[in-house]
């Protein structure tokens, strides 16, 4: 069996990364594209985290922690505003808040 | 290190096919729920990753934070929002092509790239010397994050609070 090597977790990234795309791109439901960024921003953290382990240095690790805090803040304020949404529009439906469309 | 290359890559598949895996279900389920379960087994994956390459700290954050965090307030909101509904509509918008062209086409970039830039991925020399072996990983990430990079620390938590103050006011009824 081939040793694991650093291009094994950007493989990797790089494919979680294209899946939490597609979420984003193509469900209807906010809830879904809310955890499809939680999917892309966990690509960026192995990245990271991968890196850090070749160098021998934590200061990958150190962003991955401040990605994960950026992570947080975007959970709660994009609930938050979900929140306040479906008690408005009555929809967690993307399409369906098409207010500024022409 | 105390590890055996043969033993790491079984787990590294393992975990690979827990992250992957449970991505692709999470963006495929009709129900929110199982798209929530299958993020807290694709979070679980992620976790062990960080455990192969010896970042314990961020293993525990990623358990403690995000699974017992993050996936609680998904679960939270979910039940709060949820409509019967909704789990019997249409899931993909409308232009779901384009978008997976889109991302089809991203795909190949990157697997163009891996494929004629391995040699690439050879890493120069660091300059300066590996950290100290001995100490523990939590201790090396607590001397570095709040001496070099004390002051990114407080905006973090700046953000945090802002973070939090915001979306207490949006969910608020009336303010």
């Amino acid at each position: 069996m081939h040793p694991i090597t650093e291009l094994h977790y950007l493989a990797l990234s790089a494919a979680l990364l294209l899946i939490g795309t597609i979420g984003v791109l193509t469900r209807r439901n906010i809830v879904i594209i809310l955890m499809s960024i939680e999917l892309i921003l966990n690509a960026v953290n192995i990245n990271l985290v991968a890196f850090s382990h070749v160098y021998g240095q934590v200061n990958g690790q150190i962003f991955a922690i401040f990605v994960i805090v950026d992570a947080v803040a975007e959970a709660a304020v994009g609930l938050g505003i979900l929140i306040a949404l479906f008690r408005n529009k009555e929809t967690v439906l993307a399409d369906e808040i098409d207010l500024l469309k022409w | 290190m105390l590890t055996n290359p043969a033993i790491d890559t079984v787990f590294f598949y393992l975990f690979a096919l827990l992250t992957l895996g449970g991505a692709i279900l999470t963006i495929t389920r009709r129900n929110a729920i199982h798209s929530a379960i299958s993020l807290i087994v694709s979070l679980l994956g992620v976790a062990g990753l960080y455990l192969l390459q010896h970042a314990e700290f961020l293993f525990a954050v990623q358990i403690v934070l995000y699974v017992g965090g993050i996936m609680v307030l998904f679960l939270f909101v979910i039940m709060l929002v949820n409509l019967d509904q909704m789990a019997k509509e249409r899931q993909f918008n409308r232009g779901w092509m384009v978008g997976l062209a889109a991302v089809a086409a991203v795909g190949i970039e990157i697997g163009y790239f891996f494929y004629r830039g391995q040699g690439s991925f050879k890493l120069a020399e660091v300059e300066t010397p590996p950290i100290a072996a001995g100490l523990g990983n939590t201790e090396i990430l607590a001397d570095v994050l709040f001496q070099k990079y004390l002051l990114p620390f407080e905006i973090a938590s700046i953000l945090l609070l802002v973070a939090v103050v915001g979306s207490v006011v949006m969910a608020k009824k009336r303010i």
